[in-house]
C-alpha cells in the first residue's frame, strides 16, 4: 500500500523570510512528525527537518515554496507547517518586536 | 578545480595538500579512510555528533542558568545544527561513497553550505556562517581528541591555507614540510611576504574567501609568481605545474654555475648585488649565491618575535653572527622600521594614518631608550665586521642630525666604557620620501651613502597604499613620476662622488634595465634572486640600458613606459621575464 501524501503551496509572508530564528522554529516542527518532509523552491528542494537545508533556500518574504510530506501523519504535518510558514511566523515576529520596544523604554 | 587570484607574495611554485590552519588551529591529518574502515568512521561520526551536542545541550543549560533563556537559546541553534538530518546523510554519504575519513568529510559538507549560504545575497546569513564554523570546530575536537596536532610541528609536506598569517606565524612555519601558503587577507609589500620570501617559501596573500572551498586534504598548487591559488587542480593543470616545477629546479641547478661568478654586465660593466636578509639563518644563501655584501640587514623582525622586546645581547648576537659571516663583505644594518603599531613597549598610538605616523626612525627618535640599544648592538658588532647603519624613513634632515647624533653619544659612551666599535662606521639613509629626493643635495652633505628605497618611495609619491587591494594597482614602480625622483637622487649621489643603491623589488628584468641606465650599479635583493639577477646583468649593455632610460623619461604614464621597456629587453635581450625566482 502506498504511503499517504500531502502537499501544499505556501508564500512566505513574515519579513524576515526563512532565515535565522524562522528556519530553527520550521526544522523543529518539521521533527515532530514521522513523515519525510520536504520543500520545494524552484528546482531546489530540501529536507524540511534540516535547518542548513532550509537555510540555503534562502527564502525570502514573498517566495512561493511548496511543502510535501510523506509518511502515516502527512496531512496533519502539513497543515500545521502551512499554519506555521502562513500565520504563525508573522505573530512572532510581531511578538518579539514588541518585547524589543519593551526594553527600548526600559 | 578552482582558480582564485591573490597578490604574489613570495616567488616560486609549489604543489601539495591543503594544511587549514582555522583560528583553534586545527587540522585534518588524514583525507581517505581505508575501505574497510568505512563502518568505523561512520560510527566516529555518530559518535562525534553525539558527544557534540551533548556538550552544546550542557552549555545551553549551563548558560541559561547563569544568564537566562534567551542566551541559552544560542547553543540551541547549534544543537538543531548538529542534529541535522541532512548533514548527517550528506555527511555519511561521503565518507561511504567517497571513502572520506568523517573529520574530511564534516569539514567538506560544511564548508559546502558556508559557501552556499555566502552566495546568497544580502548577506543577511553572514551570522549563520558563524554558526557553522563552530559547530565544524566541535565536531573536529570531538573526532579528533587528543590526535588534535600541533600546527607547527609537521611531519609531511603541506600546504598552508589560513585566513591570514602574522609576521610570526610566518616565521614559525616549518621551511621542511611547508612548501607554500595562501591567506584570504594581505596585501603586497607587506611583513608577512619579507617574512616568507626571506624563508624562500612560495606564497600568495589576500585569495579572498579561499577557506570556504577547500578542506585539509585537498590538492593545492600556489603560484607565487603570479599571485595564483588552484584548488582541486584537474589533471591537465596539475601536471602542467608539476612539470614546471622540474623545469624549475633544473634551472636552478643550472644557475649555480653563476653562484660564484661575480656580477658584470655584457660590457663587462661590474655590477654590484647585495642581499636583503632578515635573518643570520639567511648569510648563508647570500653567501652561496656570490652577493657583495648584505645591502639590507631589516631588523624588525628581531622585534616582532620577542616580547617586549629584544636585548641588547640578543641584538647584538645577531648582528655579529652575520658580520662575522660576511667577513670583509659590507653589511648594512638599518634600525627598526617598524610602525608604532607593532614595536612592542612603546606604548600603541591610535593612529587614523600609521603609514603617515609615527614608524621607523620616528618611533626610534621618540623612544631614545629603545633606539639606544639598538645602536650599541650594532655599533659592538662593528667591531666584528664591515658593518654600516642606515636609517629608514628619514624625511627631514633634523631627523637625520638626531639620528646621528644619537649614534655619536653610544659612541662616546662605549668608549667610556672600553668596548670596542668602529668609529669610522659608515653612516647612510634610506631615500624613499619625496621630500628626502627633494632635498637629496643637502642629505647627501651629512651621509656617507644612500640606498634608494623603491618600495615607501613608490607609495609616499603615488599616495597609495600597497596592501589595500583596492587601489594597488594604482602603485607602479615604472610611473613618471617615480623614475624622476629616482633620477634626481642618482645624479645628485653621482655629482657628490657619493655611493647610491637600490633595494626593493624589481619587477623584471626591465626593471633592471632602467635602473642600470639610470646610472645604478648597486642593487640589493633577496638572496634567492641573485643568481637570475646575474644572468640577465650578463647579457644587457650600459649603452642599451641608458638609451632606454633616455627614451622611457620622456614618456607619459606607467603603462607606456611599461610597455615600452618590456618592448626594449625583447628586442636587446629577448626575453621579458624573470625566469626563476627573480623580483
Amino acid at each position: 500500500m502506498p504511503e499517504p501524501t500531502a502537499s501544499r503551496v505556501v508564500t512566505v509572508v513574515n519579513t524576515q523570510g526563512l532565515h535565522a530564528r524562522p528556519a530553527d522554529l520550521f526544522a523543529r516542527q518539521a521533527s515532530r512528525f514521522q513523515s519525510r518532509i520536504e520543500i520545494v523552491k524552484g528546482n531546489e528542494c530540501v529536507d524540511g527537518k534540516s535547518v542548513l537545508g532550509i537555510l540555503t533556500l534562502g527564502a525570502q518574504q514573498g517566495v512561493e515554496l511548496t511543502l510535501k510530506a510523506v509518511g502515516d501523519d502527512a496531512e496533519e504535518a502539513i497543515a500545521a507547517l502551512a499554519e506555521l510558514i502562513e500565520r504563525e511566523l508573522i505573530e512572532n515576529e510581531k511578538r518579539m518586536a514588541e518585547e524589543e520596544g519593551d526594553n527600548g523604554e526600559n | 578545480m578552482l582558480v582564485l587570484r591573490g597578490i604574489a607574495a613570495s616567488p616560486g611554485l609549489a604543489v601539495g595538500e591543503a594544511m587549514i590552519i582555522a583560528s583553534e588551529g586545527y587540522r585534518i591529518p588524514r583525507r581517505l579512510a581505508p575501505r574497510a574502515a568505512c563502518e568505523e568512521e561512520v560510527g566516529r561520526l555518530d559518535r562525534a555528533i553525539a558527544s557534540s551536542a551533548d556538550e552544546m545541550t550542557h552549555n545551553r543549560e549551563a548558560v541559561a542558568r547563569e544568564l537566562g533563556d534567551q542566551y541559552g537559546a544560542i547553543f540551541s541553534a547549534h544543537e538543531q545544527m548538529l542534529r541535522d538530518p541532512q548533514l548527517h546523510r550528506e555527511v555519511e554519504e561521503l565518507i561511504r561513497l567517497k571513502r572520506y575519513t568523517a573529520e574530511y568529510a564534516v569539514s567538506r559538507a560544511l564548508r559546502r553550505y558556508v559557501q552556499v549560504l555566502q552566495s546568497l545575497d544580502g548577506g543577511y546569513l553572514a551570522e549563520r556562517t558563524h554558526d557553522i564554523y563552530d559547530i565544524e570546530k566541535v565536531l573536529l575536537r570531538h573526532l579528533l581528541g587528543r590526535q588534535r596536532e600541533d600546527v607547527f610541528h609537521l611531519t609531511q609536506p603541506v600546504i598552508v591555507l589560513a585566513h591570514n598569517l602574522t609576521p610570526s606565524e610566518t616565521a614559525g612555519l616549518d621551511r621542511q614540510f611547508v612548501r607554500g601558503f595562501a591567506t584570504e587577507i594581505g596585501g603586497m609589500g607587506g611583513h608577512t611576504s619579507i617574512v616568507a620570501s626571506a624563508l624562500e617559501i612560495p606564497a600568495v596573500v589576500g585569495a579572498g574567501r579561499l577557506l570556504t572551498d577547500v578542506s585539509g586534504g585537498d590538492k593545492v598548487i600556489i603560484d607565487g609568481h603570479e599571485g595564483v591559488v588552484i584548488l582541486r587542480p584537474d589533471k591537465e593543470t596539475l601536471a602542467r605545474y608539476e612539470q614546471e616545477l622540474k623545469r624549475r629546479g633544473a634551472y636552478a641547478v643550472q644557475l649555480q654555475d653563476l653562484w660564484e661568478a661575480p656580477a658584470e654586465l655584457a660590457d663587462g660593466t661590474r655590477i654590484h648585488i647585495y642581499a636583503n636578509i632578515e635573518f643570520p639563518q639567511e648569510v648563508e644563501a647570500a653567501r652561496q649565491r656570490g652577493a657583495d655584501g648584505v645591502g639590507l640587514y631589516r631588523t624588525e623582525f628581531l622585534y616582532l618575535a620577542s616580547i617586549p622586546e629584544p636585548t641588547e645581547e640578543d641584538q647584538f648576537q645577531a648582528y655579529r653572527t652575520v658580520a662575522e659571516a660576511m667577513g670583509s663583505f659590507p653589511v648594512v644594518i638599518r634600525t627598526l622600521d617598524l610602525g608604532a603599531d607593532k614595536a612592542p613597549g612603546v606604548g600603541a598610538v591610535e593612529e587614523r594614518n600609521p603609514f603617515l605616523g609615527v614608524r621607523s626612525i620616528r618611533l626610534s627618535l621618540r623612544n631614545p631608550q629603545l633606539f639606544r640599544v639598538q645602536l650599541r648592538a650594532i655599533l659592538r658588532a662593528s667591531a666584528f665586521g664591515a658593518v654600516q647603519i642606515m636609517f629608514p624613513l628619514i624625511s627631514t634632515l633634523e631627523e637625520l642630525r638626531a639620528a646621528r647624533a644619537a649614534v655619536h653619544q653610544v659612541m662616546d659612551e662605549l668608549e667610556a666604557e672600553g668596548v670596542a666599535f668602529n668609529r669610522q662606521l659608515p653612516i647612510g639613509m634610506m631615500v624613499e620620501t619625496p621630500s628626502a629626493v627633494i632635498m637629496i643635495d643637502r642629505f647627501l652633505k651629512e651621509v656617507d651613502f644612500i640606498s634608494i628605497g623603491t618600495n615607501d618611495l613608490i607609495q609616499y609619491t603615488l599616495a597609495v597604499d600597497r596592501s589595500n587591494n583596492e587601489v594597488a594597482d594604482l602603485y607602479h614602480p615604472a610611473d613618471p613620476a617615480v623614475l624622476r625622483l629616482l633620477e634626481m637622487a642618482v645624479q645628485a649621489a653621482h655629482r657628490s662622488q657619493t655611493p647610491v643603491s637600490v633595494c626593493g623589488q624589481i619587477q623584471g628584468p626591465h626593471y633592471l634595465m632602467l635602473l642600470f641606465g639610470m646610472g645604478i650599479r648597486d642593487v640589493s635583493v633577496a638572496p634567492s634572486a641573485i643568481p637570475e639577477m646575474k644572468r640577465v646583468c650578463s647579457r644587457l649593455r650600459v649603452a642599451d640600458c641608458e638609451a632606454a632610460a633616455r627614451h622611457a623619461l620622456t614618456l607619459d604614464s606607467a603603462r607606456e613606459i611599461e610597455a615600452y621597456l618590456k618592448e626594449e629587453i625583447k628586442r636587446t635581450v629577448g626575453e621579458e621575464e624573470w625566469s626563476s625566482g627573480a623580483g
